[in-house]
């Protein structure tokens, strides 16, 4: 494990699209729209760009994108695999290459029609006819797929009822997750469910998608991109915005991985994969989970939520009820935890909107700011390969 | 068994690591990958043992007994091959390794975290058999 180290890197730009159900553009463009945003917040000229980092995934190759940035010499290009668990790992990918030289200026992005596209929620990719030489994803994959473990909803599930049977969580507990991303979402004009809460009661009333999951247990489908711009730290001191250092950044899988159900695991109800992360962001940063003003956490489902807090060890291992009821995710609680709306108020754009907001937390201009936020941790995604950051202002 | 699809699920894809299961199931067998070195077994199978690190392996006849882990009830989408909700099972075989499936004939209201189960056999109309699992 490394000891703490002097921070190299600093995220210096963020931009967006708007987040809808059909943008009606295509995933490239949504792509340069957040790009060129990121890079005129940052005040860098694009000609600067020299590294592109996204999801192995995502539509839009590094290529394209350059081209139509008109970058000139493209010298840093990596992709991180699986879903949103690699948001944070595309910037820690990005200060990778910053941190030994490669690149100078990279820009992380993600930009997809999912809603109006291709849709997560449903079959879709595990619909694909059977191939003659199979990768050994779609191998992994056989071993749910025939009995209707499908979609992320159906292999979450599992893991929720598990947790519930281990810990005594309920419902409930996994609503007031639901409730607090949307009372976020609500004053996020950004946001898809802007000025839309509810209420514990919508939550319980909110149709059965995969016993235990209701409705509004579940993230949004989105449209939408999110880009990022990662510098040196040396550089960042020079440009407009106060400069949000990169703590600590690491990427984590745990024993025995296997898609994101992870059926296989001794213990459904940990999340094992953020533990392996948490242990590299604390060493990393030197700091701890009290010293956190705010977390991003990874919502595609309530659930994650509770195991998240667990796993970064902001409680102990079946307490995250207790915590979010007595300890607070609000504004006004001990761990305010996004404050966007996450992806279940803002919009679903595999995680990317949660760093950009917690940049926005640390510069002070968020539309729900914690007062004087100085540190916060993001996590992306629960169980696969996954990834997270500390982010911090001086 | 008139609750579970016999036509319509996704096909199971297959190479050489694992299609012996399957010529399993089309028997009403269920097997697993046993260490040749060190005899442990594993599932889902996979080319190397992850404690030895053999490459030789041998299939085991599982007893096909089990406990529920965990489990859900899937309303919505319904998946390819299902006309009503499905209950997808995480199923601990009383050899240690586990399975996901479908429990079948059992109300989902009924269901119990730990309760045992049998495994039994159900043969697709696209030339492939299901193991899913019953009470015992």
């Amino acid at each position: 494990m490394p000891a703490a180290f002097k921070p190299q890197t600093a995220i210096v730009g963020i931009g967006a699209t708007e987040f809808s159900k059909n943008s009606g553009r295509s995933e490239l463009r949504l792509a340069l729209e957040a790009v060129t945003a990121a890079l005129a917040d940052a005040a860098i000229d694009p000609l600067e760009v020299d590294g592109l980092v996204s999801f192995s995934m995502d539509p839009s190759d590094e290529v394209a994108v350059a081209r139509n940035l008109g970058v000139q010499d493209l010298t840093y290009f990596v992709r991180t695999p699986g879903g949103g668990g690699g948001a944070c790992g595309t910037v820690a990918l990005a200060s990778l290459g910053i941190a030994t030289g490669m690149a100078d200026v990279v820009v992380c992005y993600r930009a997809m029609n999912e809603r109006s596209g291709h849709r997560f929620g449903q079959p879709g990719a595990a619909a694909a006819p059977p191939q003659r030489n199979p990768p050994s994803r779609d191998i992994d994959r056989s071993w749910n797929v025939p009995f209707g473990m499908v979609t992320a909803a159906s292999m979450t599930a599992p893991v929720a009822r598990r947790y519930m049977h281990q810990y005594g969580a309920t419902s409930e507990d996994f609503g007031l997750v639901s409730v607090n991303a949307r009372n976020f979402a609500a004053t996020n004009p950004a946001a898809w469910f802007y000025e839309k809460p509810i209420t514990l009661d919508d939550h319980q009333n909110s149709r059965m998608i995969a016993d235990p999951l209701r409705l509004l247990d579940c993230c949004q489908e989105s449209d939408g991109a999110v880009a990022l711009v990662v510098t040196s730290l040396e550089r960042a001191k020079d440009l407009p915005q106060p400069p949000v250092a990169i703590l600590a950044s690491a990427q984590g899988s745990g024993p025995n991985s296997f898609t994101v159900a992870q059926p296989y695991r001794e213990n459904l109800a940990r999340a094992v994969d953020v533990e392996v992360i948490a242990k590299q962001l604390w060493a990393q940063s030197g700091l701890k989970p009290q010293d956190m003003d705010l977390a991003n956490c990874y919502d595609h489902f309530t659930p994650a939520v509770l195991m998240q807090l667990e796993g970064l060890g902001f409680c102990g291992l079946g307490e995250a009820a207790g915590f979010i009821r007595d300890e607070g995710i609000g504004l006004d609680g001990r761990l305010p935890v996004n404050t966007n709306g996450g992806q279940i108020g803002e919009a679903y754009i595999h995680g990317f909107n949660g760093i950009a907001e917690v940049v926005r937390q640390l510069r002070g201009t968020a539309v729900n700011q914690v007062p004087n936020a100085r540190h916060a941790a993001v996590i992306s995604g629960i169980h696969a390969v996954d990834s997270g950051l500390i982010l911090g202002r001086d | 068994m008139p609750n579970t699809p016999t036509k319509g699920r996704l096909r199971p894809q297959t190479n050489t690591d694992t299609e012996f299961f399957w010529e399993g199931t089309r028997r009403h067998k269920l097997l697993v990958q046993s260490c040749s070195a060190c005899h442990t077994i594993r599932h889902p199978p996979g080319p190397a043992c992850p404690h030895c690190h053999s490459l030789e392996w041998e299939s085991k006849e599982l007893s096909g007994r089990g406990r529920l882990y965990s489990y859900t009830v899937v309303h919505h989408p319904l998946p390819p091959g299902f006309e009503e909700p499905v209950i997808v099972a995480v199923v601990e075989l009383d050899e240690g390794i586990r399975m996901v499936s479908n429990v079948v004939d059992i109300e989902a209201d009924s269901l119990k975290i730990d309760e045992p189960l049998q495994v039994t056999f159900v043969d697709q109309d696209e030339g492939w058999t299901a193991p899913l699992f019953g009470r015992m």
